[in-house]
């Protein structure tokens, strides 16, 4: 049974163990404080969940439909702006996102958020348009190995495909989102150049993508090869359309995010209760935790619009539902789960 | 199997320059009038951030890290522990504790240990001393550096060594005092840095008050601890700027836990502030005794790949201290608290 959390003021801390902690996380007291000199942190960021599906779809279990469904409502409602819900991928890839028409259909949808959902091509975005899909999603990769391992052709050729989703898009009124995976390292080629991931960024951003998320796939990256890569990607893509998304395999996402705001950019993606491995490190965490995110976050008086307890309550249920544990540090700390 | 930890970066090229302080929008007015911390010379990357060279790793492991762990390990498996850290390139490792055995029966063979260890040139072994008596026992047993430990929360000192903050550093004056007629340097240490598991929120000035005191004393070297781990790069960031208005950067160190996950940035935090010292555990040893079932202490391992992917030097061999890892968690049966060493070899 997930305790009910409540943040507390720092005034008045109750005396269960683990609950009190989470006001250190919120400092509206505290304006964002810049460390570099006329750099300051952005006052606000914008939170992508990616839990419902980038990180369901790294579980082995099925999770039943109703389960996804309400994990989804219980994001919405803490608060979370943009809620990655499903992906319009063939069933026989990806046996998670089967589901996806009866997700897309039965959950919740608060005004004001969004629920983008992945499209690999037209067909698929199509099929997600129908559902009732009002944002989607490409992926692209920054390593010619992985691009060609993962769905099985080139970059360009990637690239090629995408067109005829962004047309069609363009003409539904339908926002894009562009995700460039292996940006600082890839599981086949190794270090992967800043230059090329820009070249990816900037193709995306010319086609029409609103937003680039930048993803450390394999987690390898850390402040150094994070700042060069976003040093190369920023002269070709403007800062307040880039995002990152960042997987804690080795433990450097919060560093790498930390980094990432101090370079300007307002977006993070992250994964309730770090839900998602990673399929390239056997037993190894994947996404990084929003709860963690969201705890850093606050705690350097970023404003996020999220509630961090319904957040934990959200994150409580799907690791009951799964019978695992939750990666989120925060959660282990406070909830013992 | 391609090896996946990042190889060491290009040497940016560095550039000297004259730069306003970073930290001047920042100060209190009196600081910031003060001409000496008003402009810097300092070395920077092209990048524009300015990081330490070189940082010193305190590995805290076989101290503060078996001290919280449950199961007692044998005299010969610590031995052989801190042999292997040794030849990793630590350059300071906290082998034991000279407390009562009554209290912390994990330290009880300290002198064992201290006489067992291999002792690499250039390595120093600092041991724990909470009294006289302990100072003592530590000197007869060959130590040649200890440490103390300070709180910043009165709640904490009385829970934890039933006295007073004021009681506890008299008593360290004493150890301090005799410390330094046999030349034996002392490193100090601040708990509840950026909060106390009693109290909640402790005032950055406390913490300084309390640095201050230990370094006026003689400490050459004050660690700065988040003790539960609940310190974020704002609060880190609030508690290193009062403390460095009473303490020399080059004489702090941080101690972060990983309890919330923010070791890291708060260690990058510090970084950027100049501090160039940071105390970290092989594996992450040693749990949260305030968050049952929590990680308490950062893993050297995370900490050592994080360094090294920004160039900063440590002179430590990552690969080796996976090794001691792996060996300590054979020996406790547990899995390691380390993402670097879960990862590793576990990917394509």
């Amino acid at each position: 049974m997930a305790a009910v959390l409540k943040l507390v003021n720092r005034g008045t801390l109750s005396s269960a163990m683990g609950q009190q902690y989470l006001s250190f996380s919120s400092a509206p007291k505290v304006q964002a404080v810049g460390f570099r000199a006329g750099q300051a942190l952005p006052e606000k960021v914008k939170i992508v969940e990616v839990g419902p599906r980038d990180g369901l779809q790294n579980e082995k279990t099925i999770v039943p439909t109703e389960t996804k469904i309400h994990l989804i409502d219980m994001l919405s409602a803490s608060g979370l702006p943009v809620i990655e819900a499903t992906s319009f991928v063939s069933p026989k890839w990806v046996p998670q996102m089967a589901d996806q028409v009866e997700v897309m259909k039965g959950i919740g949808r608060i005004p004001g958020v969004s629920y983008p959902v992945l499209t690999p091509n037209l067909k698929g975005f199509q099929a997600a348009v129908k559902a009732g899909a009002s944002e989607v999603a490409i992926f692209g990769a920054a390593s010619e190995l992985f691009s060609k391992k993962n769905i099985n052709c080139s970059v360009d050729e990637s690239l090629q495909r995408f067109n005829d989703v962004m047309k069609a898009a363009k003409e539904a009124g339908v926002p894009v989102r562009g995700y460039v995976s292996c940006v600082v390292g890839c599981p086949y080629e190794g270090k992967v150049a800043p230059e090329k991931v820009a070249y990816v960024a900037k193709r995306l951003y010319s086609m029409g993508c609103y937003e680039i998320s930048l993803g450390d796939t394999i987690g390898v990256g850390t402040p150094g090869s994070m700042i060069e890569m976003l040093e190369a990607v920023s002269k070709e893509v403007p800062i307040s359309a880039l995002a990152v998304h960042c997987h804690d395999t080795y433990g450097q996402a919060l560093a790498n995010i930390l980094v990432a705001l101090q370079m300007g950019i307002g977006v993070v993606d992250s994964s309730v209760a770090g839900l998602g491995g990673c399929p390239y490190a056997q037993g190894a965490s994947g996404n990084v935790a929003t709860e963690d995110v969201v705890y850093m976050l606050h705690g350097l008086g970023i404003q996020t619009g999220v509630d961090l307890s319904k957040l934990m309550d959200a994150g409580a249920f799907i690791c009951r539902t799964l019978n695992r544990k939750s990666n989120s540090k925060v959660a282990q700390a406070v909830c013992k789960l | 199997m391609k090896n996946l930890i990042p190889e060491k970066k290009q040497k940016t090229k560095n550039t000297l320059i004259l730069r306003i302080h970073p930290l001047w929008f920042c100060c209190s007015l009196e600081w910031y009038s003060s001409p000496l911390f008003l402009f810097d010379i300092v070395p920077q990357t092209i990048t524009g951030h300015a990081y330490p060279k070189f940082v010193k790793i305190v590995e805290v492991g076989p101290r503060d890290g078996l001290q919280n762990e449950k199961e007692i390990v044998p005299t010969g498996v610590k031995i052989q522990l801190i042999d292997m850290l040794s030849g990793a390139g630590l350059p300071v490792i906290e082998a034991t504790s000279f407390v009562s055995s009554k209290w912390v029966p994990q330290m009880a063979d300290h002198s064992d240990v201290l006489r067992g260890i291999q002792r690499a040139p250039h390595v120093q072994y600092p041991v724990l001393t909470p009294n006289l008596q302990g100072f003592q026992d530590a000197v007869a047993a060959g130590a040649t550096e200890v440490a103390v430990f300070g709180s910043a929360s009165e709640t904490f000192s009385k829970k934890n060594i039933n006295c007073s903050i004021d009681e506890s550093m008299l008593r360290f004056e004493e150890v301090i005092n005799t410390a330094r007629e046999r030349q034996i340097p002392v490193r100090g240490y601040v708990s509840c840095a950026l909060g106390c598991p009693h109290e909640g929120h402790i005032e950055p000035s406390k913490v300084a008050e309390v640095a201050k005191r230990l370094y006026e004393m003689g400490c050459y070297e004050i660690s700065l601890g988040d003790t539960i781990g609940v310190g974020t790069p704002g609060s880190m960031f609030k508690m290193l700027q009062s403390v460095m208005k009473e303490v020399p950067t080059s004489a702090l160190a941080v101690h972060c836990h990983d309890t919330y996950g923010q070791a890291l940035p708060n260690i990058l935090t510090a970084l950027q502030m100049g501090v160039c010292v940071v105390d970290s555990a092989v594996a992450g040893l040693g749990g949260c005794p305030y968050a049952q079932g929590s990680s308490g202490n950062v893993s050297t391992e995370d900490v050592l790949y994080m360094l090294h992917g920004m160039d900063i030097e440590t002179g430590v061999n990552i690969a080796k201290v996976i090794e001691a890892g792996d060996f300590i968690c054979n020996a406790l049966r547990r899995e390691t608290n380390s993402k670097v060493a879960r990862a590793k070899g576990r990917t394509l």
